[in-house]
């Protein structure tokens, strides 16, 4: 009788095969293993984005619909921009910008450029600086510093309005129109604005007689009086030269007198030109010209 | 000779390549089973002082990282007979070793118990030139001991100095810088079948792995059972393994004898086997569950149910007292000691000034063979353990484990051997030039 217990006499071999031994030899060398693991996986992954980008036509499609989605981002209702507001300007100034900004609004925030649009208004003369964010709820908000004229510069061609540094505002159609602001002349006056802010300054009690300052040459100021009296300052501290006039002028009352123009051009010797019938009369007090000829 | 001579010192070089990459597997091909230890070396540690010309193949810390076992196929007598089935045994154990470890190894040391080692002492003189003992010197003296004729298909695996002596000083263990007039030196070479060495070489570079070493199993089993004084005092370890028992005889930590016989476990088994009819598997379960040497009345008593699966109700309900099973195991028992005896009476073992016997391997285990081997080889006979080697496995502590602990520590702290010296330098090429340039140097 055979019995039931032996049912598989052959017995598994538990050796491994030739193959198995060796894949497993294999399995365990370090570099190997780092292959496997790392190299492979990216390997594939980079040869399969390869083949993927191979073809143009993929490509351009990739492109394309990477731009799609971002235009879709980018014009999604909550980064549109709707609205100019403009403040710190006056009504005609902030016109006068808005049209200058020629905004196409409703834009995206995306493709506004901020930089630009702030060089953009302040080219505008009477833009001393301006501030530019976009504000929550769609408004491009646009802060302005105006520039405040100082000065009314009478040139050839018409009367323009600067401001303390000398940059022009804007025109001025009648000098009637701005007649609180002192009167400067000559080409150039712009430039010397400041040296013209100090001799106004040092005016002082001839400040109700000043009709304005005129630039001679280039180089230096004029002082022009009413009566047509001119005072000459030199090129080199004039506000110095001015002050010693003052004093002169307190001491002799020198400018109350009929002189057409005082120069100070040389600080050791005043010389005054005085008005022809004062002259006549100087010399005739002097016994220099007859005292009644040609009657 | 010098085939096997260069091949030891490519070996050397295989193993220096193996410390360097710091893993390295161990294979004992025994007859009842194959282990493959793996170890992790730590870094090479400081030469420690020992006896002996220093080690010169490094020396090294380690840690068992992976350990298997499985049944061994294809060997007889510690020899290697059917070549696939023991390559694939090989192939298991590594392959689990490798696993454990989770490491793969390119480098294996070996060791086998088989292959008829026989030993001879050599003896060589050397004049020396220049009174101080230099490297070349020792290298021309182990040139100078005469090769005896080990037998036609014989190769040497061990060749180790084991005394220097200078004029009329001995015992030296490194002479290198003293000074003297005549260098003599004793070496102990250790030479096996080469045919048996050639079919386990086949079988580990069939497994992909490279040889790093090799050793007889008698000689490593010796180095890892025999305590420190053990080896300097002298004593003999008996390993006894499945398909043949080897004997090593130590001195001043020097084999200086080794032998084998080719009976073990295995014999034990099959007299079961034959003798109580059953098959190979239960005789071998029924020896180590029931084995004894020693009969005592409590054995007549003590039935064992030998089984069988024939069927027959009254051939598998046989039962047979331990005596009797005693009875068939202690003449085997018997006749392998006394073999033993015979071996060390013919090495002159009586001779040595301390007779301590150290009986190890997967057959000492038989209860009460200390008794009887006590009776028949001398009153000092004590039953050996391998040294603890750090990381090994529970299971792999018991005395079957004496010959791989001990290649353990036998790739760790090789013993010198012949080819760990220079070459002497006249057989260089490179001498020539040495020479001219000595001569420019004398001449100038």
């Amino acid at each position: 009788m055979q019995s039931l217990g032996r049912a598989s006499p052959l017995r598994r071999d538990p050796a491994p095969s030739r193959w198995a031994y060796r894949m497993q030899r294999l399995w365990l060398t370090p570099l190997f293993r780092v292959t496997m693991r790392v190299g492979l996986p990216a390997f594939i992954v980079t040869l399969a984005v390869g083949i993927y980008l191979s073809d143009q036509a993929r490509r351009d499609a990739f492109g394309q619909n990477f731009v799609e989605i971002k235009v879709k981002v980018e014009q999604r209702p909550e980064f549109l921009v709707g609205l100019l507001s403009i403040d710190g300007a006056s009504p005609e100034l902030a016109d006068a910008v808005r049209a200058k900004l020629a905004l196409a609004l409703p834009q995206s925030s995306f493709d506004l450029d901020l930089d630009a649009v702030q060089a953009k208004a302040e080219q505008l003369d009477a833009v001393a600086s301006a501030k530019v964010k976009v504000r929550t709820g769609g408004v491009l908000q646009v802060t302005i510093t105006e520039r405040v004229p100082a000065y009314v510069w009478r040139t050839d061609t018409g009367l323009i309005l600067v401001d303390a540094t000398g940059h022009r505002v804007a025109g001025l159609a009648d000098r009637a129109d701005r007649a609180d602001l002192p009167l400067i002349a000559g080409d150039s006056a712009d430039t010397s604005v400041p040296e013209a802010a100090a001799l106004l300054q040092a005016a002082g009690p001839l400040t109700p007689r000043l009709r304005g300052l005129v630039r001679i040459s280039e180089r230096r100021w004029n002082m022009v009086l009413d009566r047509n009296q001119t005072i000459l300052l030199p090129a080199e501290n004039p506000v110095e030269a001015l002050e010693g006039l003052l004093a002169l002028n307190q001491a002799e009352d020198l400018l109350a007198r009929d002189l057409t123009s005082i120069d100070m051009r040389n600080e050791h010797r005043p010389v005054l030109r005085l008005a022809p019938f004062a002259l006549e009369e100087l010399r005739r007090a002097q016994g220099i010209a007859p005292t009644e000829s040609k009657t | 000779m010098t085939d096997l001579y260069q091949s030891q010192r490519t070996m050397r070089n295989m193993r220096r390549a193996a410390l360097q990459r710091g893993v390295i597997a161990i294979l004992d091909v025994g007859t009842s089973k194959i282990a493959c230890l793996i170890l992790r070396f730590d870094g090479v540690e400081d030469t420690r002082e020992t006896d002996g010309v220093g080690s010169m193949a490094g020396q090294s810390n380690f840690r068992v990282i992976g350990a298997a076992t499985t049944k061994s196929r294809g060997v007889r007598f510690g020899e290697i007979t059917v070549m696939n089935e023991t390559e694939r045994a090989i192939r298991t154990a590594v392959q689990a070793a490798q696993k454990m470890a989770n490491v793969r190894v390119d480098h294996v040391i070996a060791c086998f118990s088989g292959a008829e080692p026989r030993s001879y002492g050599l003896a060589g003189e050397w004049d020396l030139q220049d009174s101080v003992v230099t490297e070349q010197d020792v290298a021309r003296v182990l040139a100078n001991c005469d090769l005896p004729d080990i037998g036609e298909g014989r190769e040497v695996v061990h060749a180790q100095p084991v005394n220097f002596a200078l004029d009329h000083r001995t015992g030296l263990g490194d002479p290198r810088g003293q000074i003297g007039n005549r260098l003599a030196c004793d070496l102990h070479l250790l030479s096996v079948e080469a045919a048996v060495v050639q079919n386990l070489l086949y079988c580990i570079k069939r497994c992909d792995l490279e040889l790093a070493g090799i050793a007889s199993s008698a000689y490593v089993s010796g180095i890892s059972s025999l305590v420190e004084d053990e080896q300097e005092l002298g004593a003999a370890c008996i390993d006894m393994g499945g398909g043949s028992t080897g004997i090593s005889i130590f001195m001043k930590k020097h084999m200086i004898f080794a032998d084998s016989v080719r009976l073990g476990g295995d014999h034990v088994s099959s007299d079961i086997s034959k003798g109580l009819q059953v098959p190979l598997a239960v005789a071998e379960r029924i020896k180590t569950k029931h084995g004894g040497v020693h009969a005592t009345g409590m054995d007549d008593r003590e039935m064992i149910e030998i089984g069988g699966d024939s069927g027959d109700w009254d051939k598998d309900r046989r039962q047979i007292s331990r005596t009797e099973l005693i009875g068939i195991m202690r003449p085997r028992v018997e006749e392998i000691l006394e073999d033993v005896r015979a071996r060390l009476d013919a090495a002159g073992f009586d001779h040595l000034p301390s007779q301590q016997i150290v009986l190890t391997g997967g057959a000492s285990q038989i209860p009460g063979l200390d008794g009887l081997a006590s009776r028949i080889l001398g009153q000092r006979v004590r039953m050996g353990r391998p040294l603890r080697v750090q990381g090994l496995p529970q299971a792999a502590t018991g005395p079957a484990f004496s010959s791989t602990v001990g290649l353990c520590l036998f790739a760790a702290h090789p013993q010198d051997e012949w080819w760990d010296f220079d070459i002497p330098a006249e057989r260089y090429p490179a001498r020539s030039l040495k020479r001219a340039f000595k001569w420019f140097k004398d001449n100038w």
